[in-house]
C-alpha cells in the first residue's frame, strides 16, 4: 500500500481533486475510486485497447497510465462524450450497423473512433482497420465495426 | 436459392436489419457488467494457485493471510468440510485437498476488503509441496505404469464419482461409434487414404474476465450474480453443493462480456466465491485477471486424429474410421464430451455407407479443457475435408464436383439416424464455389505452384454440418416463455433464454412482435433472472433462435388468440375474420382498424369480468436423445455451409494472408439480417485466428503465453473480404422457417485454409497453426511425420 499524492485535473469537463497512490493505473482510479465503469479492463497491459480514453484529445490505454499523470490535464471516458455530437453520430452508426455484440469492446472502440474522426474526418476503410488494430473485438470479427466508423466518418463529414 | 420465398408482406419484420436491443446502452458504456457491479458491504475474492504441475500438499500456513488488517476470511479445503466435487463426471474439488494436478488448480482463497488486498494476502499464505512425476503428455497417460491422475483412494463407497473414489487408470471418458461394416467398405475401395491430424489448444478470449458476485441473505438464501450460460443447471448444481433446496438459490446474469460456450460448465472459483460470501457472510466479488483467465479458464480440446477414408472411382464415399485421443487435462469438463459432436462430422457430413470412429479422452496434468463454439467440430471438418481434397485428387475429380456427388439432399436419413428435413447443403457448395469462381482459380493456381516467384495464391473449399435445431443432450431441450401486455399496449417478453451478445433477445422480441403486429420498440425482455424466468437448458449448441424462438412464437400466438377471442363478439365476427396489424386489431379480409391494442387491453382489464393477456408456453424441439451407440434424431434441424477461402502465401517467410473468404450458409430463413451477418463475420474471423495466429502454448503443464501479446488473436487489419450468401432452405419447424447459426461460421475455416495453402503451394499440412513457421518448415519437408493415433481396446 503505497503513500497517495493529491491530484488536480479534469475529468469528463469537471474539476477532479483526488488523492491516488502511486502505483494506481487511471483505469484503476477511473473504476474503483471514481465509479467510471464505462471504461473497461480487458488485460492491463495494454494490448486490448477495452480501457482506452482521451487525454488531451489523445487515445491512451488507461491501463497503461499513471493516476498521478493526470495531474493538470483533460481526462475524457465514454461517459464523458455523453452530450459530444461527434461520439454521438459515432455511437448512433454502431448500433444501426451491428457493430456491437457483447458490447465490452465497444467503449473503447466508440473513443477510439472518436479520436481517429477529430484527425481524419473522412476515413475510409483501411485507416479505420489501422485505427482500431489496437482494440481486440471476440465478437464481430470487426467488419462491422470499421463499417461504422467509415459511415460515421461521412455524417460528422456533412456536419462540418 | 433451394427454394424461393414468396414475398411478404411489405411490413413484416422477418429479413430486416434489425440493431440490437441492448446496442444504444452498450454503446454509452452504460451497461453494467458483473466488473462494474458494487454491492454496500461487498469483499473481494481471490485465488491462490498451484506453483506446481502435480504435487501433493504437504502443509499450507494462512496464519499471515489470516492476520493481515482488512482481510476478512482466508479458506482452504479444511474449512469446508461438506465440500462436494464439481464437473461433468465429479472429479474437481473446488479447494484441493491433498494433491494439485495441474498449474491451475486452487489450493486457498481469500476475501478482503479490496482487491489489492486479497491480491497480497495471497502472497503470504505458505504451500509446501512434494513434487510427483507429471503427465503432460496425451500418449504417455495411456503408457503401461503412467502415473495415475486420480489415482483410486482408499475407504471410497462404491458408486462414488471420480473425485471421491479415482480411478485405477487415467481414461477420463471414451466413445465408440460404428455404422455399417467398416470392413465391407474398405474392400469396395478403389482409393483409401489414411493420415494423422494434430489440433491445437486455443482459449475463448472473451474480452470481459471471468466473474461472479456471491451473496446470502439472512435467511440463508443465495444470490449469485453469474455469466453463466445455463443459469437453471448452474441453480441445481449450486444447491447441491451448498446441500439446500434449489428454490433457494436465485441466479441473476448481468450482461456478458462474451461467451462462446466458456461458461456452460460450473467452475471452482464460482464454488469458493459461494463459499467466502458464506465465510464472510457479506457479498464477495471475484474477478479474474486476465494472466488468470488464459490460466485458470477452459480451453478448446486438443486432439489426436488418425482418419482413414475411401471411396470409389466414380467418387462415391465407401468409409470412414477414426481414433482420436483427446487431452481431458486434470480434470473432466464438457471437452471430454466433445466427440459425440464429432461423430456427427465423420458419420453424417457426406453421404456415407460404413463409418466407425474410437476415441478416449485421457486425464494428464494439463489445463483441462471445455466446451467452445463448434465443440470439436472444427477438429473433425478441419480432418474430414483435408482427406475429401486427398481423395478429389487421387481420383482426378475436381474438389467440388467430389463433395456435390456425396453431399445430402432434402429427406435423406445418415447412417447415424439424422434426418434432414430441410437441407441446402448442395445449394451452399454451388453458391460459394460460384461466387468466388472457385473451379477456375483453382485450376489456375495449380498450374501456377511450380512457377517462380516469392508469393503464391491458393483457394480452398471446405463445408459442415452442425445442429441446427437444438441438440437432445440433456432430458429436455426446450424452453419457456412468459408473454405480458400490459394497459399501455406493451408487451414484456420473458423467455429463459439468455442474451451472451450473440442478440437472442433481439432476434426473440422480433419473433413476438412480428405475431402481435406491433413494432419492435413495443417490446422488452426480461431475460436474466431465474426468480422471474422460465426454464430453458442453456446457451449452447446453437439452439437459442430455433428453441426459444419457437417458444416465443408460441406464446404470442396464445396471446394473440385470446385477444381476438374477446374481440370477436364485440365487432359481430368470428376470432378468425380477426387480425393483429400496426399496433391494433384489424378485419383480416378488408385490413380496417377496428380498435388500438392498449386500449383493447384496458377493455379487458377494467371489465366486470377482469381479465389480463399473460400467457406462457413451453416447448420442446421434436428431437430425440441417442441410443447406447449415439444414434437417433438428435436435433430437430440441421444447419450447413460451405466457404471458398483464398489465401497468398510468403514462400520466403511460410507467411500465410487470408484474402477472401465466400460462404455460402443455409440458415433456414434470414430473421434478423444485422444480426446474422454478425454472427456470421465473427465467426468466421474465429476461424481464421483457429487456424493462423491462435495458439495457447502448453508446455509441460505450463502456459507459455498467458496474455495478447504472445496469444496472437485476429486484429482488425487482418480481417480478409468477406461475402456471405444465406441459402433459405425454409424449415418446417424452425421459427418462421429458420435454424441455428451461431457455431457454423468458425467450424470448416481451418479446413478451407488447409486446402487454400496446398492449392497455392502443393504442400498439404495436417496440424494447427498455420504460423510463418509451420508453413516454413512444411514448404522445406522439415515438420516432422505425426505419430499415429494411439488405439485403445476398450
Amino acid at each position: 500500500m503505497s503513500a497517495t499524492t493529491e491530484i488536480v485535473f479534469m475529468l469528463n469537463g469537471a474539476e477532479r481533486r483526488v488523492g491516488v497512490p502511486s502505483t494506481m493505473s487511471t483505469l484503476e482510479m477511473l473504476r474503483d475510486m471514481l465509479g467510471f465503469t464505462g471504461t473497461k479492463y480487458g488485460c492491463g497491459e495494454g494490448e486490448c485497447g477495452a480501457c482506452t480514453i482521451l487525454v488531451d484529445g489523445a487515445s491512451v490505454n488507461s491501463c497503461l497510465m499513471f493516476a498521478v499523470d493526470c495531474a493538470g490535464r483533460q481526462v475524457t471516458t465514454i461517459e464523458g462524450l455523453a452530450n459530444d455530437p461527434c461520439a454521438r453520430v459515432v455511437q448512433d452508426s454502431f448500433v444501426k450497423h451491428g457493430a456491437v455484440q457483447c458490447g465490452f469492446c465497444t467503449p473503447g472502440m466508440v473513443v477510439q473512433s472518436v479520436h481517429l474522426l477529430a484527425t481524419h474526418p473522412h476515413p475510409d476503410e483501411l485507416s479505420a482497420q489501422r485505427a482500431i488494430e489496437g482494440n481486440i473485438c471476440r465478437c464481430t470479427g470487426y467488419k462491422k465495426i470499421v463499417d461504422a466508423i467509415v459511415d460515421a466518418g461521412c455524417a460528422v463529414g456533412d456536419r462540418s | 436459392m433451394s427454394e424461393v420465398l414468396q414475398s411478404t408482406a411489405p411490413s413484416t419484420l422477418i429479413g430486416q436489419r434489425i440493431p440490437k436491443l441492448d446496442a444504444p446502452d452498450k454503446a454509452a458504456g452504460r451497461t453494467r457488467y458483473v466488473h462494474d457491479i458494487q454491492l454496500p458491504g461487498q469483499l473481494y475474492g481471490a485465488i491462490l494457485r498451484s506453483e506446481r504441475v502435480h504435487a501433493r500438499i504437504l502443509r499450507i500456513d494462512t496464519s499471515k493471510a489470516r492476520a493481515l488488517p482488512g482481510v476478512s476470511a482466508v479458506i482452504t479445503a479444511a474449512d469446508i468440510p461438506d465440500q462436494r466435487p464439481i464437473g461433468v463426471v465429479k472429479d474437481n474439488l473446488p479447494l484441493k485437498t491433498d494433491r494439485v494436478r495441474s498449474l491451475r488448480d486452487e489450493i486457498a482463497a481469500v476475501a478482503a476488503e479490496s482487491e489489492e488486498l486479497a491480491r497480497h494476502a495471497l502472497t503470504l499464505i505458505e504451500v509446501e509441496y512434494e513434487d510427483l512425476s507429471a503427465v503432460t503428455d496425451a500418449a504417455d497417460s495411456l503408457l503401461p505404469g503412467a502415473m495415475l491422475i486420480h489415482p483410486p483412494i482408499a475407504g471410497a463407497k462404491s458408486g462414488d464419482p471420480v473425485g471421491l473414489a479415482g480411478r485405477d487408470d487415467n481414461i477420463a471418458m471414451r466413445f465408440d461409434y460404428v455404422h455399417g461394416d467398416v470392413g465391407q467398405g474398405e474392400a469396395e475401395s478403389d482409393v483409401i487414404v489414411e493420415d494423422t491430424f494434430y489440433l491445437h489448444y486455443v482459449t475463448h478470449c472473451c474480452m470481459g474476465v471471468s466473474g461472479v458476485i456471491a451473496e446470502f441473505d439472512a435467511k440463508g438464501n443465495l444470490l449469485l450474480y453469474s455469466n453463466t450460460q445455463v443459469p437453471f443447471l448452474h441453480k441445481r448444481e449450486f444447491a447441491e453443493y451448498l446441500h439446500i433446496d434449489p428454490s433457494r438459490v436465485r441466479i441473476i446474469q448481468p450482461p456478458i462480456g462474451g461467451g462462446f460456450g466458456s461458461k456452460l460448465d460450473i467452475y471452482p472459483f464460482e464454488v469458493i466465491c459461494v463459499y467466502l460470501a458464506r465465510a464472510t457472510g457479506r457479498p464477495v466479488r471475484m474477478v479474474y485477471t486476465r494472466e488468470e483467465e488464459f490460466m485458470a479458464s477452459p480451453t478448446r480440446q486438443p486432439v489426436r486424429l488418425t482418419l482413414r477414408s475411401g471411396c470409389k472411382k466414380d467418387g462415391t464415399l465407401t468409409f470412414r474410421s477414426v481414433h482420436t485421443l483427446h487431452d481431458n487435462g486434470a480434470y473432466t469438463s464438457w471437452g471430454a464430451t466433445t466427440p459425440v459432436v464429432m461423430m456427427q462430422a465423420f458419420a453424417s457430413l457426406y453421404r456415407l455407407p460404413h463409418c466407425e470412429y474410437h476415441t478416449v479422452a485421457v486425464y494428464s496434468n494439463n489445463p483441462y479443457a471445455g466446451s467452445f463454439r463448434g465443440y470439436g467440430n472444427l477438429q473433425a471438418t478441419f480432418a474430414i475435408e483435408s482427406h475429401m481434397e486427398k481423395m478429389a485428387a487421387a481420383i482426378g475429380m475436381d474438389p467440388l464436383a467430389f463433395r456435390l456427388k456425396n453431399a445430402h439432399v432434402k429427406g435423406e436419413e445418415t447412417g447415424q439416424g439424422n434426418i434432414f428435413r430441410s437441407c441446402g447443403f448442395q445449394d451452399c457448395l454451388k453458391i460459394a464455389a460460384e461466387r468466388s469462381d472457385f473451379l477456375h482459380k483453382w485450376r489456375e493456381y495449380t498450374g501456377k505452384q511450380k512457377e517462380p516467384g516469392r508469393f503464391k495464391r491458393g483457394v480452398g473449399l471446405a463445408a459442415m454440418l452442425h445442429v441446427g435445431g437444438g441438440a437432445k443432450i440433456y432430458q429436455s431441450d426446450g424452453c419457456g416463455t412468459i408473454i405480458k401486455i400490459d394497459d399501455f399496449g406493451h408487451v414484456t417478453l420473458i423467455t429463459g433464454a439468455s442474451e451472451i451478445g450473440q442478440g437472442s433477445e433481439t432476434v426473440l422480441a422480433q419473433l413476438v412482435c412480428e405475431e402481435l403486429g406491433l413494432p419492435i420498440s413495443a417490446v422488452s425482455v426480461v431475460n436474466n433472472d431465474t426468480e422471474i424466468t422460465p426454464w430453458d437448458v442453456g446457451v449452447h449448441a446453437s439452439r437459442t433462435t430455433f428453441v426459444a424462438g419457437n417458444s416465443a412464437i408460441g406464446a404470442a400466438r396464445k396471446a394473440k388468440d385470446k385477444i381476438l377471442e374477446a374481440a370477436a363478439p364485440r365487432f359481430a365476427c368470428a376470432p378468425e375474420d380477426l387480425d393483429m396489424k400496426g399496433g391494433g386489431i384489424v378485419r383480416k379480409a378488408t385490413g380496417e382498424m377496428l380498435t388500438n391494442l392498449p386500449r383493447f387491453i384496458r377493455s379487458l382489464h377494467f371489465a366486470q369480468q377482469s381479465d389480463l393477456v399473460i400467457t406462457t408456453n413451453y416447448y420442446e424441439p421434436p428431437s430425440v436423445h441417442f441410443d447406447k451407440g449415439y444414434k437417433g434424431d438428435i436435433s430437430a434441424a440441421y444447419s450447413w455451409a460451405a466457404q471458398v477461402v483464398e489465401v497468398e502465401v510468403d514462400l520466403d517467410t511460410g507467411a500465410v494472408r487470408l484474402v477472401k473468404v465466400t460462404g455460402a450458409h443455409d440458415v433456414g430463413r434470414v430473421l434478423n439480417r444485422l444480426g446474422l451477418e454478425g454472427q456470421i463475420e465473427g465467426g468466421v474471423v474465429m476461424g481464421q485466428g483457429y487456424a493462423l495466429t491462435e495458439d495457447l502454448q502448453v508446455e509441460g503443464g505450463k502456459i507459455r503465453n498467458p496474455n495478447f501479446r504472445d496469444y496472437k488473436l485476429v486484429t482488425a487489419p487482418e480481417v480478409p473480404q468477406m461475402d456471405i450468401s444465406f441459402v433459405e432452405s425454409m424449415d418446417g419447424e424452425g421459427p418462421q422457417g429458420a435454424k441455428g447459426v451461431g457455431e457454423a461460421p468458425a467450424i470448416s475455416m481451418a479446413a478451407a485454409i488447409a486446402n487454400a495453402i496446398e492449392n497455392a503451394t502443393g504442400v498439404r499440412i495436417t496440424s494447427l497453426p498455420f504460423t510463418p513457421e509451420r508453413v516454413y518448415r512444411a514448404l522445406h519437408g522439415a515438420l516432422p511425420e505425426l505419430p499415429t493415433t494411439p488405439k485403445v481396446a476398450a
